[in-house]
């Protein structure tokens, strides 16, 4: 295997992001307790020298490392997702972490592997390497569930992340393991090569095949793969659990559609069902659910495996328009549900947890811009325009639509419906009852200046999308 | 022609948000409600040009502006009026002053956030009356759907809540669907949102049937056709005077301007197809609402059904297929939007001085309120149509063009203004006439700011009533176009009758 400079160059953003997450351990020993919050600036900076890099190699489209590891347009704007999500968690958990007595420097270390994990994904060429990407993901994310070490939810959120966590990485690796026993080869390219040609009736290709649904199913939290989100959402940090609700998911997904539309492509017509049926009983169970929930984080949790209904109809419609809308999709959710955990991180303060919806109540009266950025925020969740998330399940609904599944685009919409009965309910006790007492909110600078980022894109890109939606189509994978 | 390079369209919708930003920087409380009322008045103004500077001579949308707004998928910010939606703007306009002057005194807590919410409300209804491109036509149709919300589930009555939420459940699960039938119509139309466009194309049967299916569930809980009005009573009684208004007036005719717009011209099979089934339950409309408004004790209440009713005859004349029917139905819309507006006014006026609803707590006002009960005893008699006021006129129309095609239908819908005589005239006998009832004989009269919210109503009852050409002139030659695009092809419904339907349903479930 050749080695070159350009080599290093493609993973320079990555090996940025791991030796700043080792120079944080190390300045973690040093630095005194009451000044750890610059941690979290220097962790910021060098997500943003990493997200320089990948945004310089943006329009690099090559492989390295024997087709190892891949730059194209679609990684980056992945990898721009997460950075962006990974610097507003950063953002958003400092006074958090503060208010929680987390005087970890690790947290921020963990954040940056888990961001370089995702990149590695994303940019995976090949069944391995996304592996490896996932594992480097997930064990830093473990780990971040139970950074409430005195709090036996939080630990009970990282052993059973844990404990499935492992599991489904198990079934995913047999996946990979039985398609390298069929095509001899675990490049993704490779294989959708074999299989355009090759002969499809081998039972073992269909088992793979759902080993590898259950596997990614798991990561993205679709039904019947979802049982440990809420409980996991809940225990972990409210910090934490916004980044899992969005990056992983997100990358996960950007995993998802690359190995089933480039290496799986010839099988389409034998995963479309499969996914359909998940997209559905996702959409119900994730909306349904939610209703009865009165934890909030609880609530985002099932929302988000709603969510993951939805962007599933992405990959199942496939083309340019199906991987635009997925696209689309992932990135304004991953705003609007960073944004939404925002509002509920500033809930916690003092004795307050923040955590259940009854905690909102009267939010309007005492504190109106809090209260009017979450309404922005629940209002986009469940889709009302002028809202950027309007947009994107305008978009996926147009995918479904011009697939000839306008059907299940209905599907989609009743159940849209059925998600603003839950995310009025937070409206609702905001606005439309009496607070019982003063709220004081855990606010600072940086949590300010997040919430502010995160709404003026939402409200910016739901009236005039056509710089993100331009920016996503140049972007869109060119699957065989 | 007016001077198209001026945006005076987009001039008007957007006033009053930009109004509403300005309300979100002031603290005083004074300043506020004139501000508000500033904004809207601001937009009446820009809209008066619109009536004078029509061409009433042509069909062609007019004050056009088109600009790239989504081009990726031929997204255009595209507005501009045709007879049909000059009406329903000079409604909007006309009305949104008044909407705001009668909530100056009885909306005391969070006066910004109101006022803000209702010129809100003004932006996204006239945007839903200009558009001309269906996804910014979708857009300000949903928009709506947030302040409406927060008006009636923050300022409305003790059931506030549950109404907020039933109003807004019942219209986005039906709006949403009519999403997937306006994607639907983009693919089917040639990759476009652009309504003219849309317009121009044939659909085969089929795709009309189901696009149709859609939009009636969107636009029948909008207007709201008997099955889908249970939300309408709740909203109206808890929502506030301000509330109940906006809903009536003008909320409303979003559903029969959606029929119009969309569903005659685009789908004239699938809409002649339907025909029956809209008739039918037009007139249930009209006999039940008005049925319901005889039982009611609630005034709100009484007024909220009568609007089931009177909303009825306007789906009636839409779907006869005559320009009587048409035009008669236009001019109803508005005629609501006068009429029930102005008794949800009234009923305002005396609730914001007894705070009571029911009719039993009420008499003799006549006595102690003189001007105040000649308001009521106008807008009475026009709710049920006396020759002379605006009522009359396009009853009138609606019933004639029904007789010329569907007689049987005509007669029955004109059991309804029997009906409403009876409910209207027993009501004002119970409020305003008898004994002076001991609980409410200290209240004193209108005042000028009250006065000035109902007597411009009082006037358009009038003088609509007595000269209603001006109105008509400006629907005439939009009504012949919009005609002359459901004939092309509604003789011919050989293509889509209900004996294929079964066979369709199968195909689609087979497919």
């Amino acid at each position: 295997m050749e080695f070159s400079w350009m080599q290093l160059m493609a993973i320079a953003p990555e090996m940025v992001l791991t030796a700043g997450a080792c120079a944080l351990l190390l300045f973690d020993l040093v630095i005194p307790k009451e000044q750890k919050d610059k941690l979290g600036y220097f962790a910021i900076g060098v997500l943003l020298i990493a997200c320089y890099g990948s945004w310089k190699l943006a329009d690099v489209e090559t492989d390295v490392f024997s087709g190892m590891f891949v730059l194209d347009p679609y990684s980056a704007y992945f990898k721009v997702l997460v950075y962006l999500a990974g610097a507003l968690t950063i953002l958003l958990s400092m006074t958090y972490l503060e208010v929680e007595r987390i005087h970890l420097g690790e947290y921020h270390a963990f954040v940056l592997l888990a961001t370089a994990g995702m990149m590695v994904m994303v940019s995976a060429g090949d069944l391995i390497m996304i592996y490896l990407g996932l594992e480097l993901l997930s064990i830093s994310l473990y780990t971040l569930a139970g950074f409430k070490r005195h709090e036996s939810r939080s630990v009970e959120a990282s052993a059973k992340y844990l404990i499935l966590g492992s599991f489904s990485s198990a079934i995913l690796l047999y996946g990979i393991s039985l398609l390298y026993g069929i095509a001899g080869t675990t490049n993704l390219k490779a294989l959708g090569a074999f299989f355009a040609q090759g002969s499809l009736d081998n039972p073992g290709l269909f088992m793979s095949m759902g080993f590898l649904v259950v596997g990614f199913g798991f990561k993205v939290a679709a039904v019947p793969f979802h049982m440990w989100t809420p409980d996991v959402y809940e225990g972990s940090p409210t910090p934490v659990t916004a980044y899992m609700s969005v990056a992983p998911k997100a990358a996960s997904f950007a995993v998802f559609l690359r190995v089933f539309a480039e290496s799986l492509g010839a099988l389409k017509a034998h995963w479309q069902p499969i996914l359909i049926t998940l997209a559905i009983a996702t959409m119900i169970i994730g909306n349904v659910v939610a209703i009865v929930q009165d934890n909030i984080k609880r609530m985002l949790a099932y929302s988000s495996i709603a969510h993951a209904g939805y962007a599933l109809i992405g990959i199942i419609v496939g083309g340019s328009l199906g991987t635009m809308s997925l696209m689309l999709y992932l990135m304004i959710y991953a705003v609007m549900n960073l944004g939404a955990f925002g509002v509920v991180i500033l809930l916690r303060k003092g004795t307050l947890r923040g955590e259940e919806i009854a905690d909102f109540t009267g939010l309007a009266k005492t504190n109106p811009i809090a209260a009017l950025i979450m309404l922005i925020f629940m209002f986009s969740l469940a889709g009302i325009p002028p809202t950027a998330g309007f947009v994107a399940k305008f978009y996926v609904f147009m995918g479904a639509v011009e697939a000839g599944m306008a059907w299940l685009a209905v599907i989609g919409v009743l159940l849209s419906a059925v998600s603003a009965y839950y995310y009025l309910r937070v409206v609702m006790v905001m606005y439309m009852r009496e607070p019982e007492g003063r709220f004081d909110l855990a606010t600072s600078p940086a949590t300010q200046f997040a919430l502010v980022v995160t709404t003026v894109a939402i409200l910016f890109f739901g009236i005039y999308p056509t710089p993100l939606i331009d920016y996503t189509k140049a972007a869109i994978l060119q699957a065989p | 022609m007016g001077d198209s390079s001026f945006p005076i369209v987009s001039l008007v919708v957007f006033l009053p948000l930009v109004g509403a930003l300005v309300l979100l920087a002031l603290r005083d409380v004074e300043a506020v409600r004139w501000t508000a009322l500033g904004a809207t008045v601001a937009a009446l103004l820009a809209s008066l040009p619109l009536w004078s500077d029509f061409d009433r001579g042509s069909h062609a949308f007019q004050f056009v502006e088109r600009y790239d707004w989504i081009p990726t998928f031929n997204i255009e910010y595209a507005v501009g009026l045709d007879g049909i939606s000059l009406l329903l703007v000079l409604l909007t306009t006309f009305l949104s002053p008044i909407v705001i002057l009668c909530s100056w005194r009885s909306i005391e807590k969070r006066v910004k956030e109101f006022m803000a919410s209702v010129l809100l409300m003004e932006t996204a209804m006239l945007g839903v009356f200009v558009a001309l491109d269906f996804v910014l036509f979708y857009v300000f149709w949903e928009a709506m759907l947030i302040p409406m919300y927060l008006i009636i589930g923050v300022w409305g009555g003790p059931n506030r809540i549950y109404a907020a939420i039933k109003f807004f459940l019942y219209t986005l699960a039906g709006s949403l669907l009519l999403l997937v039938a306006m994607i639907a119509l983009y693919f089917a139309g040639g990759h476009t949102f652009s309504i003219p466009a849309l317009m121009g194309q044939p659909y085969s049967p089929q795709f009309q049937f189901w696009v149709f299916l859609a939009f009636f569930l969107a636009f029948a809980v909008k207007v709201p056709m008997f099955p889908f009005h249970t939300w309408l009573p709740d909203a109206h009684v808890e929502a506030p005077t301000a509330g109940s208004v906006i809903l009536a007036s003008v909320l409303l005719k979003m559903g029969g301007y959606g029929f119009i717009r969309f569903c005659l011209p685009m789908l004239p099979q699938a809409s002649a197809l339907f025909t029956p089934l809209i008739l039918v339950l037009s007139v249930v409309a009209i006999i039940y609402g008005a049925y319901m408004a005889l039982a009611q004790s609630d005034l709100k209440k009484l007024i909220a059904y009568s609007s089931v009713s009177h909303m009825g005859f306007v789906m009636l004349g839409l779907f006869v297929f005559t320009v009587q029917g048409i035009e008669g139905a236009m001019l109803q819309m508005v005629n609501h939007g006068i009429t029930t507006g102005a008794l949800f006014l009234c009923v305002g006026l005396v609730y914001d001085r007894t705070h009571s609803r029911l009719i039993a707590d009420y008499g003799g006002l006549a006595k102690t309120m003189p001007i105040y009960a000649a308001m009521l005893v106008i807008f009475s008699l026009s709710s049920l149509g006396l020759p002379g006021t605006n009522s009359f006129v396009g009853e009138f129309l609606v019933l004639l063009g029904a007789f010329i095609t569907y007689p049987v239908f005509a007669v029955a819908a004109s059991l309804g203004i029997i009906l409403a005589a009876v409910y209207m005239l027993w009501m004002v006998q119970r409020v305003a006439f008898g004994e002076v009832n001991p609980k409410i004989a200290r209240h004193p009269d209108l005042n000028l700011r009250e006065l000035a919210t109902v007597a411009p109503l009082a006037v358009a009852v009038f003088w609509i009533g007595v000269y209603p050409a001006p109105l008509l002139d400006v629907l005439h030659v939009s009504v012949d176009h919009l005609l002359e695009q459901t004939r092309l092809t509604s003789g011919d419904v050989a293509g889509l009758g209900w004996s294929d339907l079964w066979g369709m349903v199968r195909a689609a479930f087979a497919s």
